[in-house]
C-alpha cells in the first residue's frame, strides 16, 4: 500500500472493495507515526488501540454489509485544542497537561459518525498563539520538508502530520491564519471556512470573534469531503449558522472561465520575498491560462490589519484565559497563602512566555482608561478593513495572494523577536477580521525545494467558488495529490 | 513610554499573574515595543465609525434562536473529574479571606 497517495475517496474504496481493512490502513499509519514522529514530532500524545477500536468497527460494517460512511478508515491527525471523550486535551500547555476531555467537540462527534479515525493529537503554539509551533510547551515540530525550518503555525503538527504522510488528513484551527500558513509551509492544503459554518463547540477558544476550525489534507477533493462532514448548525454553538450546507465535492471539476480574482495592490508592496513573488506570479499566469479575468483591487487599510488583529485578538485572549485558576481543572499550585496566591502561583507556572505576553498586553488595552485608545479603536479599524473587502467583493469572485510573505523560515529565526512573528502573518489575518472562507494551497517550491503556498479568499458562505477555483488550480499545476 | 515597571505590575495584578524581576524588564521592552507599534491606528481618523465586535454573517433565515427547554448538562462526577482538589461533591480551594 502506498501511503502517500491515498485519499478519502481511495480508502473508502479499498475498504469497499475488501483490499484492504480499516485496521491495516490504520496499522500502516501508526507504523509510520513510529517512523517518522520521533524526528517530526508532529504528535503530542496517541492512543493506538483508541484508534484501532474506530478502524475495527467500520470493518464490521463491511463485514455486515452496511454501507460505508463518507469518511470510512480516513485516518486524521486531531489539533489539540479539539476534545476528543476521554483522550487529553493539552492545547500545548503546563497548565492543561492532565487534563482528560470529559465530551466530544461536535466536528468530533460528526468525523466520528462519517466514520474517520482519530490517530492522535497534533502539536500546536500553546493555546494556538504562534506562527512556527515553536511555542508549544512540550516539543517543537519540525517542518517534513526540512529538519531545520519550522512546519508553521499554530496548526504546525496537524500540518506536519499530513505533509510526512502520517495521517491522510487533520484537523486545525484558524484565528489569524493558523490552518493555512502551516498549510503552506508543509505543502499541504488547509481550509479556513467561513465564520459560523462549523461549530466551535469543544473548541479550546482563544479569541472568540475570530476562531474557526477547518481541515486540512493533500488535495482539494478531501478538503471539500471533510468541510461537508463537519459544517453546519449546532445548537451547542449560538455562533454556528442554519446556512444549507452544499455537496462540496460535488461542485469539483466546473470549467472556472470567466471568474473574476482580484489582486490586491496593497499587498504586493508588503515585504513578499522574490522566490514567492516568483511561484504567486506564475500561479496568477495559471489562472489566466484557466480563462479566469484578473483585475487590480485596492484593500486600502490593510496596513492597520496587524495592528487591528493582535488588539483584538489579545484582548480576547486575555479574557478567555482567565478561567484557568487552578479550581476546577489544570494545574494547581497550591502555593503558601489564600486563594489569590493559588491563582497567581498556577498561572505562573502554567503559563509560557508568548500566552503571558498577550494575556498582559490583552489585559492592558481593556483596562480602565485605555479601552477607548486600543480596544474600541482597533474594533472601529475592524470595520474599515470589512468595508474594504465589500467593495472588492463587487467587483471580483475571489481575492488571491501569497499565503505567507515568506517560505519556511529557520527554528529559532524569529523566536527572540514577537512582533517579527506578528508580522509574517499579513496575508491571513484579514480573513479572520472579516470573517470571509479562505484556502491555502500548494503553489510549487523554491531553489531549495521549500513549498510555497498560494491562498484564495471568498465571499461570505462562498466555500463552493473558492474550493471549485482551488480544485481547477491544483489540476492544471500539476499539484493534486 | 506606556510601559513601565509599575504598570506592568498592575497590569499582572489584574490578570493575576506572577512576574519576576526578569520577566519585568522583557515585557517592559516587548510591550512598549508592541504598543508603539500599535499606535498606527491613530492615524485613521474613526469618528462615527461602528465597532466591529463580531462578523457572524446573519440574515433573518438564519438566526440562532432555538427553544427554551431544560436539558441535561455533565453529572457532577464528569464536572468534578478534572478538579485538582475535590472533595463532598465540591471543588476545594485555599482560604478564601486571608489573614493580612
Amino acid at each position: 500500500m502506498d501511503l502517500n497517495s491515498l485519499t478519502a475517496r481511495k480508502i473508502r474504496g479499498l475498504i469497499e472493495r475488501g483490499e484492504a481493512s480499516a485496521v491495516e490502513i490504520c496499522r500502516a499509519f501508526q507504523d509510520r507515526i513510529r517512523e517518522q514522529d520521533p524526528e517530526v514530532q508532529a504528535f503530542l500524545h496517541y492512543d493506538n488501540d483508541f484508534a484501532l477500536e474506530q478502524a475495527e468497527r467500520i470493518d464490521r460494517m463491511k463485514h455486515a454489509g452496511e454501507p460505508l460512511p463518507e469518511l470510512a478508515g480516513l485516518p486524521m491527525a486531531i489539533k489539540d485544542n479539539l476534545l476528543i471523550r476521554g483522550l487529553r486535551c493539552t492545547c500545548g500547555s503546563r497548565i492543561l497537561e492532565n487534563f482528560v476531555a470529559p465530551y466530544n467537540a461536535t466536528v468530533i462527534d460528526r468525523l466520528a459518525s462519517a466514520g474517520a479515525v482519530f490517530l492522535g493529537k497534533a502539536n500546536l503554539d500553546e493555546y494556538a498563539m504562534g506562527s512556527s509551533t515553536e511555542n508549544s510547551a512540550f516539543q517543537p515540530t519540525r517542518n517534513p520538508h526540512s529538519r531545520d525550518h519550522v512546519p508553521g503555525g499554530s496548526s504546525g503538527g496537524s500540518a506536519a502530520a499530513v505533509g510526512a504522510h502520517m495521517a491522510v488528513a487533520a484537523l486545525g484551527t484558524d484565528t489569524g491564519g493558523s490552518i493555512r500558513q502551516p498549510a503552506s509551509f508543509c505543502g499541504v492544503v488547509g481550509m479556513k471556512p467561513t465564520y459560523s459554518r462549523v461549530s466551535r463547540y469543544g473548541l479550546v477558544a482563544f479569541g472568540s470573534s475570530l476562531d474557526q476550525i477547518g481541515p486540512l489534507a493533500h488535495g482539494v477533493e478531501d478538503i471539500a469531503g471533510i468541510l461537508k462532514v463537519i459544517s453546519g448548525k449546532d445548537p451547542l454553538d449560538a455562533t454556528s449558522l442554519a446556512v444549507d450546507v452544499p455537496d462540496y465535492a460535488g461542485g469539483l471539476g466546473q470549467p472556472i472561465e470567466g471568474l473574476r480574482i482580484g489582486i490586491p495592490r496593497e499587498y504586493r508592496q508588503s515585504g513578499v520575498s522574490e522566490t514567492v513573488r516568483t511561484r504567486i506570479e506564475a500561479g496568477l499566469k495559471l489562472f489566466q491560462d484557466l480563462g479566469c479575468d484578473l483585475i487590480e483591487v485596492d484593500l486600502p487599510h490593510t496596513d492597520y490589519a496587524i495592528a487591528t488583529y493582535y488588539v483584538i485578538a489579545m484582548a480576547e485572549a486575555s479574557s478567555n484565559l482567565a478561567r484557568y485558576d487552578g479550581v476546577r481543572y489544570g494545574l494547581r499550585i497550591p502555593g503558601q497563602g489564600d486563594l489569590s496566591d493559588m491563582y497567581r502561583e498556577s498561572r505562573d507556572a502554567g503559563f509560557g512566555a508568548e500566552v503571558k505576553r498577550r494575556i498582559m498586553l490583552g489585559t492592558f488595552v481593556l483596562s480602565s482608561g485605555y479601552y477607548d485608545a486600543y480596544y474600541l479603536k482597533a474594533q472601529q479599524v475592524r470595520t474599515l478593513i470589512k468595508r474594504d473587502f465589500e467593495a472588492a467583493f463587487q467587483k471580483v469572485d475571489l481575492l488571491v495572494s501569497p499565503t505567507s510573505p515568506t517560505p519556511p523560515f529557520r527554528l529559532g529565526e524569529k523566536t527572540n523577536d514577537p512582533l517579527s512573528m506578528y508580522l509574517s502573518d499579513i496575508f491571513t489575518i484579514t480573513a479572520n477580521l472579516v470573517g470571509i472562507p479562505g484556502i491555502s494551497l500548494p503553489c510549487g517550491r523554491t531553489p531549495e525545494g521549500m513549498p510555497v503556498g498560494i491562498q484564495l479568499l471568498g465571499k461570505h458562505f462562498g466555500e463552493p467558488v473558492v474550493l471549485k477555483a482551488a480544485h481547477a488550480f491544483e489540476q492544471a499545476g500539476g499539484f493534486a495529490p | 513610554m506606556k510601559i513601565d515597571g509599575a504598570r506592568v505590575d498592575y497590569i499582572a495584578n489584574l490578570a493575576q499573574l506572577a512576574v519576576t524581576e526578569e520577566e519585568r524588564r522583557e515585557l517592559i521592552g516587548q510591550m512598549n515595543s508592541i504598543l508603539d507599534y500599535v499606535e498606527q491606528l491613530n492615524r485613521l481618523d474613526t469618528s462615527g465609525i461602528e465597532p466591529t465586535t463580531q462578523v457572524v454573517h446573519t440574515t433573518e433565515q438564519n438566526y440562532s434562536w432555538r427553544a427554551d427547554q431544560p436539558r441535561s448538562g455533565f453529572s457532577q462526577e464528569q464536572s468534578l473529574g478534572n478538579g485538582p482538589a475535590t472533595g463532598s461533591g465540591h471543588f476545594k480551594v485555599p482560604k478564601v479571606i486571608s489573614e493580612k
